[in-house]
């Protein structure tokens, strides 16, 4: 069994409000510092494959399919054995 | 004619679309469960408001996936009229039926409110009724109005006259005030505003309802 941790972000060029918004709620407590927040989604799947990059390629089709919205979306996938 | 209005689980403006086409333009109109997996004899496919199932990963991205849609997909393909309104805009960027991403609203407020829309494409079967330039009054209801497309796209959109409907005052950022577009073929339309909403007079405005007599005009003119 693995486990698939995908991250699924705004594609750099693309706006992000949320990020914006977190970026000045921060900043109103002080945190001076930040240059940029950026939003995003945070996905865990397990699932049965014969070894880790078997589950990160089938991780990768379910990004393509559904997860990611490829217009407005970029991913990245990190596979460990469970 | 005859309408199909598709219902998803969370659909929640299928009623007063129902109620539309068969009170206000007097037309047959049927519910399509989104188990169905066939739209056969239907003229015009309406994709309504709401919150298909609950939104969840992104708006319209679960329902794109129901067996209804497959046809759905096929029928508009073969040139048939399909209508988006709100989520069901949402459900045909999704299914790539349209061109572009919803985004959240710049301000992350749900907007509910009418707002004034200028006509900018009158050559297609949803829009024949309005002038070119027409400014009318339509209300929106969303959360993720914020229309994105990459500039080639957006290039591409105005060069073929798809931009349909543009805001007069953007609401939720969308990309060049985009509030309603049509495929390049022009037999689909997606728009966020509610023209459901104001179709009789009684509701306070009737603005809405040259979208749907506008699609009948030109079903008529093909019979």
């Amino acid at each position: 069994m693995f486990e698939a941790q995908i991250k699924v972000t705004l594609k750099k060029t693309v706006a992000d409000p949320q990020g914006q918004t977190i970026k000045h709620a921060l900043e109103s407590f002080g945190f001076a510092s930040i240059d940029q927040v950026r939003m995003g989604k945070f996905i865990t799947v397990t699932l049965k494959a014969k070894d880790s990059a078997a589950a990160k390629d089938e991780s990768a089709k379910m990004c393509a399919k559904l997860l990611a919205n490829p217009i407005i979306e970029d991913y990245s996938i990190e596979v460990k054995p469970l | 004619m005859r309408f199909g209005v598709v219902v998803f689980p969370g659909s929640n403006c299928d009623q007063d679309c129902f109620d539309v086409i068969k009170n206000a333009l007097k037309q047959d109109v049927e519910f399509i469960w989104h188990k169905t997996t066939s739209v056969d004899g239907f003229d015009c496919i309406i994709i309504p408001g709401g919150f298909s199932y609950g939104d969840y990963l992104r708006c319209g991205a679960i329902a794109r996936f129901s067996p209804i849609m497959e046809s759905v997909i096929k029928f508009a393909n073969n040139g048939g009229l399909v209508i988006g309104i709100c989520n069901g805009f949402q459900v045909l960027l999704e299914a790539g039926l349209l061109p572009g991403a919803m985004m959240r609203n710049t301000n992350l407020h749900f907007i509910c409110k009418y707002v004034d829309l200028k006509v900018d494409a009158t050559d297609t079967p949803f829009s024949s009724g309005y002038n070119k330039g027409q400014v009318i009054r339509i209300p929106i209801a969303h959360n993720e109005g914020n229309y994105y497309i990459d500039d080639k796209g957006l290039a591409e959109l105005k060069k073929n006259d798809q931009i349909v409907f543009r805001y007069v005052e953007n609401p939720n950022g969308a990309i060049d005030d985009i509030a309603g577009i049509v495929n390049k073929n022009r037999n689909v339309l997606g728009l966020m505003p509610h023209p459901e909403r104001c179709s009789e007079k009684a509701l306070g405005s009737d603005d809405g309802l040259v979208v749907f007599k506008s699609i009948l005009k030109w079903l008529d003119d093909r019979k």
